[in-house]
């Protein structure tokens, strides 16, 4: 093995991954844009976005095979890319995940709100920075940060409900929002799957550094009777 | 309310040795501790090469011993069948325990010692004898004249090393004459004719080409149901490929010792994960 190729290979994974995470992050801002400015331009530039994000996608994937097979990384070395292979399928969701908000924005912009003033703002905003922070998490090798990121998700989950609920409740009142509450069910639903992805980002970045699985912490807890 | 299968998921089952971890993980065997050391030094002269060595082998495992170049596994491994003592000016003190017997006691039998314990060498070693005798050799020496157990023993041991097919039709041909990985072969097999408790190999693939390393993999892998096997080796993948426990040495300390796949994922100490990851030097 010889270290400084391998220190460099490493470093060119960590880039492409950071440039992934980056774009994602662009993708939710402008997405968070079109829904804040009412303004469907942004859309396109989102989904202009996405196809990027797949082609990086498959070539960093083939690089970390490349290095597996050629490099037989060990120990920190062996966690570090293991996990970037979970983490980029999981940033490439998050694209897929904006692309699927900023097309339901083109419809959503020509009808009347429905939810209340700020709370869509508040699902994104959460969602957007538990995103930020894992991949903060990531670069700074920061566990406290990971771990941070995974408790948020209960917050994201509770605007969440928060959501879901009052747009039961529109709906039951008022048929005639049905549409634009089915079409908003739906945004909600992919801001907190990004949450749930920004989760899985820190539960890898746990794994990096700690070497053990930070996934599925209930399976460890005893059942209660 | 109907109650589906469980979907099974099967792992392999690894070996636990006795001497430690709480065994709550379903996966994992007990393996009790054949052979240990017990705060082990050894001089060369003046000076130390070995400091307090405390490791246990479990029975019918594999432990890999890795480090860099001088940091003393081969001299650990020498010791455990005492070859050092036919090195000048060794000193060795604490105890290496076979069994419930310390091989470093007063009035030990080094020879009958040695019965217990197979040893194969980096460079394949045939005696300039037949394949036949090659493997005879050591049942010979041990008085053993009966034609039928010797050719009984001789077959036995090349059918364990996996040389029989090759050289049945010419077992009275030189040894010398097979290749470099039938030699490291027929070694094997002239040290598991003793029938040994223990196979001690040092480096024993490292002049070998990649296909005869396989084989050598292989057998190690299947020796290891009826043998305990402690390898000495260069190679960190074969390490990681043919051992349960790795033990990771340096400037003749044991730094660490643990199952092989937490060594090489998850090392507990710095200068482990330094060495395993290349940053060494």
């Amino acid at each position: 093995m010889n270290r400084q190729h391998l220190d460099a290979e490493l470093r060119l994974i960590k880039d492409g991954l950071l440039a992934m995470a980056g774009m994602a992050e662009e993708m939710i801002k402008l997405t968070m844009k079109s829904y804040a400015e009412r303004s469907n331009q942004f859309a396109d530039s989102v989904l202009g976005m996405d196809t990027k994000l797949d082609d990086m996608e498959i070539k960093l994937d083939q690089a970390c095979i490349d290095l597996l097979a050629l490099q037989s990384p060990m120990a920190s070395d062996l966690r570090f890319v293991t996990s970037v292979m979970k983490i980029l399928p999981e940033i490439e969701r998050i694209g897929d995940h904006g692309v699927n908000i900023a097309r339901r924005a083109s419809i959503l912009n020509q009808l009347q709100p429905v939810l209340p003033a700020g709370l869509l703002d508040d699902l994104a905003f959460e969602t957007s920075s538990m995103m930020r922070r894992s991949v903060e998490a990531f670069v700074a090798s920061d566990a406290d940060l990971a771990r941070e990121v995974i408790t948020s998700d209960d917050k994201v989950d509770e605007i969440y409900d928060h959501c879901y609920r009052e747009l039961l409740r529109q709906m039951l009142g008022n048929p005639l929002c049905i549409e634009r509450a089915s079409q908003l069910i739906i945004v909600i639903k992919n801001w907190e799957r990004i949450a749930d992805m920004a989760t899985n980002i820190a539960e890898e970045v746990l794994f990096i550094i700690e070497g053990r699985s930070a996934k599925h912490q209930y399976l460890n807890k005893k059942p209660t009777s | 309310m109907s109650t589906a299968a469980q979907p099974e998921i099967r792992l392999a089952q690894r070996p636990v040795s006795s001497d430690r971890f709480p065994l709550t993980d379903p996966t994992v065997h007990i393996a009790p501790i054949l052979i240990r050391t017990d705060s082990l030094n050894l001089f060369y002269g003046e000076k130390q090469a070995l400091f307090d060595i405390n490791i246990g082998f479990p029975k019918n495992t594999v432990t890999a011993l890795i480090g860099p170049s001088g940091c003393g596994k081969s001299t650990l491994l020498r010791c455990l069948n005492r070859m050092n003592d036919l090195i000048d000016g060794v000193r060795v003190d604490g105890k290496v325990i076979l069994g419930e017997q310390d091989l470093y006691a007063p009035g030990v039998d080094v020879i009958s010692l040695r019965k217990r314990m197979g040893m194969v060498f980096q460079k394949s070693n045939p005696f300039p004898k037949s394949i036949f005798e090659n493997v005879a050799y050591g049942l010979r020496i041990q008085g053993i004249r009966d034609r039928l157990v010797v050719q009984e023993a001789v077959e036995r041991s090349l059918r364990g090393a996996g040389l029989w097919d090759e050289v049945k039709d010419r077992l009275g041909e030189s040894g010398l004459g097979l290749s470099g990985g039938q030699q490291q072969r027929l070694c094997i097999a002239r040290a598991l004719a003793i029938q040994p408790e223990v196979v001690l190999m040092d480096e024993p693939c490292s002049a070998l080409d990649p296909i005869a390393t396989a084989k050598i993999e292989e057998l190690i892998f299947e020796l290891k149901a009826k043998f305990t096997i402690i390898i000495v080796t260069h190679n960190m993948q074969q390490a990681a490929r043919v051992s349960d426990f790795t033990g990771f040495f340096w400037l003749g300390k044991m730094i660490e010792r643990d199952l092989t796949e937490r060594i090489f994922t998850n090392p507990k100490q710095q200068l482990t994960e330094d060495y395993i990851t290349g940053r060494f030097g």
